[in-house]
């Protein structure tokens, strides 16, 4: 018995050994991405989960829409891209009976300004209206109290619904979504407004746009880091230290004359194909710790230096963003250079040929059509990954854990 | 990282009562009577302005927060740390001050090392580039382009056998000085056959020698024939040849057709790399007109940039491919506009055309000569087989000419420029083209300050003639009566010189 063990077991180690040997063999120019999970980027989670989505009356989602077709196309188009990607992906299911995860398609952030800019102070409502009326109609609600439903809320601070970070943490979660999975573009560690379980998603950024600008890989990479953005938000925080807790500020003040640090607030019509020709991109938090330059340094192959403490970065149990990027604390924004140049460049040109890997840009692209490997279907593997649902969830018939009528007065009222 | 601009902000001002997140303040935006509490906020609300005012940034708002905090169950310690954080900014409110260290370990109760608040602009002490660092990043940059360049790179070079086939004339320097610095510059192993018509000289050696590359100098003896059609067909057999030489090595690589007046970009080297058996590119077809437009009148003129304008003939020879990028044809040089017009002896002023096909657009793997090698094509003949005189293109060593790769991106690319230009037939220039012995003075350079006077000459002098006629006229004759026995001797052999001198005794007579 022992010897058959030992060979078994032999067996084994060089089973994994081979495999581990045949990953490494074939790599140049990319490398496979193994996440925390294994490979996971490349699942393909149709067959594992089925969603059902709710028919909503259109005033929640097309009439909004209609309204302004601006929200097409900035940062937080995520959820409506989802919704149809949704309506015609081989996950949906018509039959709630056999659904594991139900989506409620609601758009919260398409509330625009004159400037573009979302208003987030109707979003409770329209949330808590959206809710009142899954839960009369369908009985799937009142079973979990939303905790098999899933929501997209791409906003700023997710589902506090502020775009100001203490107004937003004082608000909290909005008190129905507790107990429902969240799918966010907002992450940082310990933060009210990211609740356990949420999966994080890139911000959208249009990727006709990015293929459009592409250059040739031949080009050689001549910056060192690049950056264009505010430094300070002087309309929002005019005494400064506020924004950005004062670390894109830092980076301007040490280094503004440093011929390394090609940074500056300018609108360069060539920023993608800047990109395409730097080695290191900042990405700075603002007023929110993420933001669309994470997506534009993958999709471009510059490593993302990013600076925002506890941040958590989209699809983190898939991707392993430490190989990837570089991680900086804010605090450790004046030693920028040293940080950067006392990298081995055998790890910078690791973490360039992870970045080169194709299935590395899809996860943080929204296509249309959607494409395998792409965001919508890391979506749907995070959510395939919960299941199956713990026992636990389901309630007897009749009880109730939420408390509907905690929150803000002006939450109450209907929409 | 979204934040409402100054205008948003103005506009949510109108409506203070609802976006207060403090209870009390609503009463107070209420409250229109003039009550005690409402006079007491106003005053306390001046006084935090006047202080804001002294201290440079506006910290009612952290004070409201502070002593509220007390109200909020859950966030304490995130209201808390800012007002800690406030007392040490107080001492020095200036933007750009560097403090000493962010009051984490107080927030650290909660699990989190981030606050929310106002923090400090962290600078150090001195804000400027350091050159270990700049130098550091300089190899990194270089390491990463080194990488970038070591993708593209063709992975098993092969040697490129390149065949030119020369002859000592005029330009035979020029044309050739061309070829030897582009072989010098490719970056695989070059193995260059030389054929020279007229046997091997020192001349032609001397030039190949500089290349520093493996040359094979073969000599053959038929002279170059001076009309265009002579020409081409010696240098098929002069090509020939070189493949035969090729055969007998059996030298190993890719075998290309280097002409020596032809122009090769460095891309070619790396494209015909890629060929397995038989590759073609496309050739830019550079037929020049050789000066004959000038006799032409102005109206023929007029008529040709009509006609070309209909036409718009494309100088490419190479081949085409059709939609799935397979070869389906060979584009050639149009000569029609040519008609009539072209050159036949090598010296016309007139434009030279190339031939249908020319050799330089076919690239070979040299296997393809060698005898007793297994995995020949069969489409290709056997060398021995190839009679010299049929020869026109490099195709008839195929029996089946559509297993021709084209290279090149399908043909598109035009990868090398035919050329052919050359000297009147009677030119003449100095062996190895230096000047021995030196020249003599004809005319001196009018503006030197020379200590001699114009009038005085010695016999032999290193000046060069100048422009400079005019002046010069006695002094020529001068100098002819003086050192005749020696100009004698010069004119033989430095003809342009003469003609000068024969210039100007005419100008003078």
């Amino acid at each position: 018995m022992e010897i058959r063990n030992c060979v078994l077991a032999l067996i084994l180690c060089h089973a994994a050994f081979v495999s581990c040997a045949v990953g490494l063999g074939r790599n140049p120019p990319t490398e496979r991405i193994s996440g925390s999970a294994g490979d996971v980027l490349e699942d393909d989670p149709v067959g594992r989960l089925k969603v059902f989505v709710y028919e909503l009356p259109s005033k929640y989602n097309k009439k909004i829409l209609q309204k302004d077709q601006r929200c097409l196309n900035h940062m937080f188009a995520a959820e409506i891209y989802m919704h149809r990607f949704l309506l015609s992906s081989p996950v949906r299911t018509l039959n709630p009976a056999e659904a594991d995860w139900f989506y409620t398609p609601v758009y919260t952030t398409c509330d625009l300004t004159p400037n573009g800019l979302p208003l987030p102070f109707k979003s409770p409502r329209m949330m808590r209206s959206a809710i009142q009326l899954i839960s009369s109609n369908w009985p799937y609600w009142n079973r979990t109290e939303g905790a098999d439903h899933f929501f997209v809320v791409p906003h700023d601070f997710g589902a506090c619904f502020h775009y100001q970070e203490e107004k937003a943490i004082e608000r909290g979660i909005l008190t129905m979504l507790r107990r429902a999975t969240l799918v966010q573009t907002f992450g940082q560690r310990n933060h009210v407004c990211l609740k356990e379980g949420s999966i994080t998603v890139p911000p959208y950024a249009p990727p006709q746009k990015m293929q459009s600008h592409l250059i040739p890989e031949k080009t050689p990479r001549a910056i060192f880091v690049y950056f264009r953005g505010l430094f300070y938000d002087v309309g929002n925080d005019p005494e400064g230290g506020y924004y950005a807790r004062g670390a894109r500020a830092a980076v301007w003040e040490n280094f503004k004359d440093n011929p390394l640090f090609d940074i500056s607030t300018e609108h360069p019509t060539t920023y993608y194909e800047d990109m395409q020709r730097a080695v290191f991109c900042l990405c700075p938090l603002g007023w929110a710790p993420w933001s669309p330059r994470l997506v534009e340094a993958v999709v471009f192959g510059c490593i993302p230096v990013i600076i925002a403490d506890d941040i958590v970065l989209p699809f983190a149990d898939a991707i392993p963003w430490e190989e990837i990027g570089v991680f900086v604390d804010e605090k450790d924004v004046p030693n920028l250079d040293t940080i950067l140049t006392s990298i081995p460049p055998e790890t910078i040109l690791r973490k360039q040929r992870l970045l080169a890997n194709p299935s590395m840009k899809q996860a943080m692209l929204f296509p249309q059509p959607a494409q395998p490997g792409d965001a919508f279907h890391q979506v749907l593997n995070g959510l395939a990954r919960k299941l199956p649902h713990d026992k636990s969830i389901y309630l007897a018939p009749g009880e109730k854990v939420l408390n509907w009528t905690a929150g803000p007065v002006g939450d109450l009222k209907p929409w | 990282m979204m934040k409402l601009s100054a205008l948003q902000q103005s506009y949510l001002n109108r409506r203070p009562g609802s976006f207060r997140g403090a209870a009390p303040l609503d009463s107070s935006a209420d409250g229109a009577n003039k009550s005690p509490a409402a006079v007491f906020w106003l005053v306390l609300h001046g006084l935090c302005c006047l202080i804001s005012l002294v201290l440079g940034f506006r910290f009612s708002r952290l004070v409201f927060f502070f002593i509220f905090s007390t109200s909020i169950t859950t966030n304490t310690n995130h209201f808390m740390a800012p007002f800690r954080q406030l007392t040490t900014t107080t001492t020095a409110a200036d933007v750009a001050s560097d403090l000493p260290s962010n009051p984490v370990g107080d927030a650290a109760l909660n699990g989190t090392r981030v606050v929310v608040g106002r923090h400090g602009i962290r600078i150090r002490p001195w804000p400027h580039p350091d050159p270990i660092e700049v130098m550091k990043a300089h190899q990194i940059i270089e390491r990463v382009q080194r990488e970038q360049r070591n993708q593209f790179v063709v992975k098993n070079p092969r040697t490129v056998i390149a065949v030119t086939p020369t002859y000592v004339r005029t330009f035979q320097t020029l044309h050739l000085t061309g070829v030897v610095h582009s072989l010098m510059l490719v970056p695989y192993d070059v193995v260059w056959i030389v054929v020279e018509a007229g046997g091997v000289t020192n001349e032609t050696a001397a030039i190949i020698s500089k290349s520093g590359v493996k040359t094979i100098h073969i000599g053959v003896d038929e002279k170059m024939p001076n009309t265009w059609e002579g020409r081409h067909k010696l240098e098929a057999k002069m090509r020939l040849r070189a493949l035969r030489v090729v055969r007998e090595k059996r030298l190993d690589g890719i075998v290309m057709f280097a002409d020596d007046s032809n122009v090769h970009s460095m891309e070619l080297f790396d494209e015909i790399q890629s060929t397995k058996w038989f590759g073609a590119v496309s050739i830019g077809i550079l037929a020049h007109s050789g000066g004959a437009e000038e006799l032409s009148s102005f109206a023929a003129v007029e008529k040709e940039v009509e006609e070309k304008e209909k036409k718009q003939a494309i100088p490419v020879q190479g081949p085409a491919c059709n939609a799935s990028s397979k070869l389906a044809g060979w584009h050639t040089f149009d000569p029609q506009p040519y008609e009539g017009n072209s050159a036949i002896f090598i010296d016309d002023r007139a434009t030279v055309l190339p031939m249908k096909l020319e050799w330089a657009g076919f690239v070979l793997n040299s296997r393809l000569l060698w005898k007793d090698v297994e995995d020949k094509p069969h489409w290709s003949r056997d060398l021995d087989s190839v009679v010299d005189d049929d020869i026109e293109s490099p195709l008839s060593l195929l029996k089946d000419p559509s297993m021709v790769e084209p290279l090149g991106s399908c043909g598109k690319q035009v990868l090398l420029w035919w050329l052919r230009v050359e000297a009147r037939a009677d030119s003449k220039f100095p062996a190895g083209w230096i000047i021995d012995p030196p020249l003599e003075i004809t005319v001196p350079s009018k503006r030197t300050p020379w200590p001699d006077a114009p009038l005085e000459f010695p016999s032999d002098n290193n000046e060069k003639t100048a422009n400079n006629m005019e002046e010069a006229h006695p002094v020529v004759k001068h100098t002819k009566t003086r050192s005749s026995r020696s100009k004698h001797r010069s004119k033989r052999k430095h003809e342009p010189k003469t003609v000068v001198d024969t210039k100007q005794q005419s100008e003078q007579n």
